[in-house]
């Protein structure tokens, strides 16, 4: 990626002088966050993963107006586009047509598109507030063994490790195996939603923590944080005033990029029939009906779909954001 | 200018890094970056403390403001021992005591703006302002020759000289009376080192500072210093007033830095020969024994392997570490005798 304006080297150095000609008005200089955000604009790939991100979040929102103009509704059953003999959909691919956008499922004739929609905000939702909990865990043990080193790191280091090399989706699949039916004042699939974002969160942290865990330890030795120790700031001011603003940029392009592998698990644990439970409608669960009727191909490629393109557009909106961000990072 | 007391005054001023291996970090060695180094800095002056490239300066200006604790030795500023003061008892004196630093692109926090940079000393001191931090920072943006509009940019819109004064501007918001200036245009365009280093002249006129310049190298510090330290491998092997140390060079260390040095003047140049210094400079890890310059030292002898010269005062003011001094007023200049093993 090309990156118009370099932040650093002397074609960018400003010459305030030649700003101030004519201006008797207070300068407004352009952050860092300004600069990438105008790099960001201009990249078209990047642009297109954000509108679809942006697209999805409104569809998850908007879901219930949704389904109403353009579908039924999810858990609606409909025998009359069912084949009463074979129990398939009739029509042509699944049943696809401005009745059934979508199509409907086999036997029971559930409309394919409605379901679709329906399913958008567990998978965000899981996607957002798991990610929320491994940027919270990650950044504050990361940043503490970065900053503080020594031992203090020694033991996180290898709590990370651990966590790395811990067999994940097997203890996922134990633990949301045997997740109660009530808890914490949630019950059924709420208390299993909140489970999951928990499980994935908790397992998925290390990656986020190693990136923060790298960047404090060169943010470390800046000299900019040697000149606040030399004015007398203390550890608290060092950390929050001058090197938490650092990582911010890393922390949100990796939290862009964590996003979709959150969602990859939840789609996984779903499909293998131990995320979200029936009938709730999740694009995993979906996935995994499917599978059983693989002479409908309409029926395993929109949720599919939908996985894909979600996946797709966050990844390709946070590389666009690294890009930005970082433009010599290639 | 040297008769009142030392604003600073170090004693034999040790600073070893732990060299570990292993899991259990066991201590295999130890960098000797500076190794028992003493000299004063007195109110209103400059001292220029020169030396090449991984010789301990950097290490010393850290010392001395204590953002590194001396493994051995000690440090007085005003009087006071510092040498292993907590921090947060010597958060009141960092008022007084202020360091510029060698890259004005690592030194400045790319997140922050210039106000924001300049302001910090007052927000993390809670020092008051009569008419609040924004003017008092671009009075002292324009008091180092910035445009004080310049208060919301951000420090990547500076040119590098432009950054060092912004750095220069965070050093003067608590009005210290010493400055530690590492190597503070060294990563300067030649052309605008002058600039930089007249401010810094012009700056200790108006405010009435001391400073200690740290450089690679004895040109930069010449205009600016009233002493200087030539410091080789953790060790001082000479200081004197500027005058003596630039037109009587006793330690050959010296020497041969100061035929590196263009001379201004080629009358004064004449009958100096150019010394070129062979060899590497030996690693601090394992400093040579005795006289660590004899490794590379052109009048080398056995006893400069055997025995340690120490920093003795030959004139006034004039101190060095070696036991063949150039230049050396005529009682010094016989050489020891050699140790009767010989
Ligand atoms: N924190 C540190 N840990 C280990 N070694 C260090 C550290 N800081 C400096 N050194 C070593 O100490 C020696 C002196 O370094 P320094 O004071 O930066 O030299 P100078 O400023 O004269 O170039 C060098 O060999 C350097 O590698
Ligand atoms: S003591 Fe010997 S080796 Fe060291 S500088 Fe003097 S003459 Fe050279
Ligand atoms: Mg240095």
């Amino acid at each position: 990626m090309t990156a118009p304006l370099d932040v650093s080297g002397s074609a960018s150095e400003a010459h305030p002088e030649s700003v101030l000609a004519g201006a008797g008005k207070a300068i407004q200089g352009r952050s860092l966050t300004r600069i990438a955000w105008m790099r960001l604009r201009r990249d078209k790939v990047a642009l297109t993963g954000g509108a679809v991100v942006v697209l999805l979040i409104l569809v998850s929102i908007f879901s219930s107006p949704i389904i109403s103009a353009f579908g039924h509704p999810p858990l609606e059953f409909h025998q009359d586009a069912i084949d009463p003999n074979t129990l398939l959909p009739k029509g042509a691919f699944g049943g696809v047509g401005s009745e059934y956008l979508l199509g409907v499922e086999p036997i029971n004739g559930r409309d394919i598109f409605s379901r679709i929609v329906a399913g958008a905000w567990v998978s965000l939702l899981i996607g957002f507030l798991a990610t929320l909990v491994s940027v919270v865990i990650g950044t504050t043990l990361g940043v503490i063994a970065g900053y503080f080193g020594g031992w203090v790191d020694q033991v996180i280091g290898r709590l990370m490790d651990v966590f790395l090399a811990f067999p994940l989706l097997v203890f996922a699949i134990a633990l949301a195996g045997v997740i109660p039916d009530h808890g914490f004042g949630l019950e059924g699939n709420g208390l299993r939603i909140a489970m999951l974002i928990f499980i994935i969160g908790f397992f998925s942290w290390p990656s986020i923590g190693r990136i923060v865990r790298g960047q404090t330890l060169s943010l470390r030795e800046r000299e900019f944080v040697d000149a606040a120790r030399s004015l007398g700031a203390r550890n608290g001011y060092i950390l929050f005033r001058e090197v938490l603003p650092n990582l911010m940029a890393p922390i949100l392009v990796y939290a862009t990029l964590l996003i979709p592998t959150n969602i990859l698990f939840e789609a996984a644990l779903s499909f293998l029939g131990v995320g979200i439970n029936p009938p709730t409608p999740t694009w995993g669960g979906m996935l995994s009906e499917a599978v059983r009727f693989y002479t409908l191909p309409h029926f395993v490629l929109f949720p599919g779909l939908a996985i894909f393109i979600t996946v797709l557009a966050f990844n390709l909106f946070g590389d666009g954001l690294r890009d930005a961000f970082d433009p010599r990072a290639h | 200018m040297t008769e009142n007391e030392p604003l600073l005054s170090v004693h034999n001023m040790e600073k070893h890094f732990p060299v570990t291996k292993g899991l259990f970090k066991r201590q295999v060695g130890a960098v000797k970056a500076v190794d028992g180094i003493s000299f004063e800095v007195y109110k209103g002056e400059t001292l220029g403390l020169v030396g090449e490239s991984g010789c301990g300066k950097s290490t010393t200006g850290r010392l001395v403001t204590r953002l590194l604790e001396p493994t051995a030795g000690k440090v007085f500023f005003e009087g006071q021992d510092i040498s292993h003061m907590s921090q947060g008892h010597l958060r009141p004196l960092r008022r007084d005591m202020q360091m510029i630093f060698q890259d004005p692109y690592s030194s400045l926090n790319p997140r922050h703006t210039v106000g924001a940079i300049v302001g910090a000393p007052f927000r993390i001191q809670g020092v008051q302002t009569e008419h609040g931090v924004k003017k008092a920072v671009q009075d002292i943006l324009e008091r180092v020759g910035l445009n004080p509009e310049h208060y919301n940019r951000y420090p990547h819109e500076f040119s590098g000289g432009q950054r060092q004064r912004i750095g220069i501007a965070r050093t003067l918001a608590l009005k210290p009376k010493l400055i530690i200036a590492d190597e503070p245009v060294s990563a300067l365009d030649v052309s605008i080192q002058a600039q930089v280093v007249n401010l810094l002249e012009d700056l200790q006129k108006e405010l009435d500072l001391t400073y200690v310049v740290i450089a690679h190298d004895l040109s930069v510090v010449r205009h600016i210093s009233d002493r200087v330290a030539v410091m080789y491998l953790g060790k001082i092997v000479e200081i004197a007033d500027r005058k003596q140390l630039y037109s009587s060079p006793m330690h050959p260390y010296t020497n041969a830095l100061l035929s590196a040095v263009p001379v201004p003047d080629p009358r004064a140049g004449r009958g100096r020969e150019r010394i070129r210094l062979t060899g590497d400079v030996p690693s601090p890890l394992n400093p040579p024994p005795a006289c660590r310059f004899h490794t590379r030292c052109w009048k080398a002898q056995d006893i400069c392997k055997k025995v340690e010269p120490p920093l003795e005062e030959l004139a006034g003011g004039h101190r060095v570490a070696c036991h063949f001094p150039e230049n050396a007023p005529e009682p010094a200049k016989a050489a020891p005798a050699v140790p009767a093993q010989e």
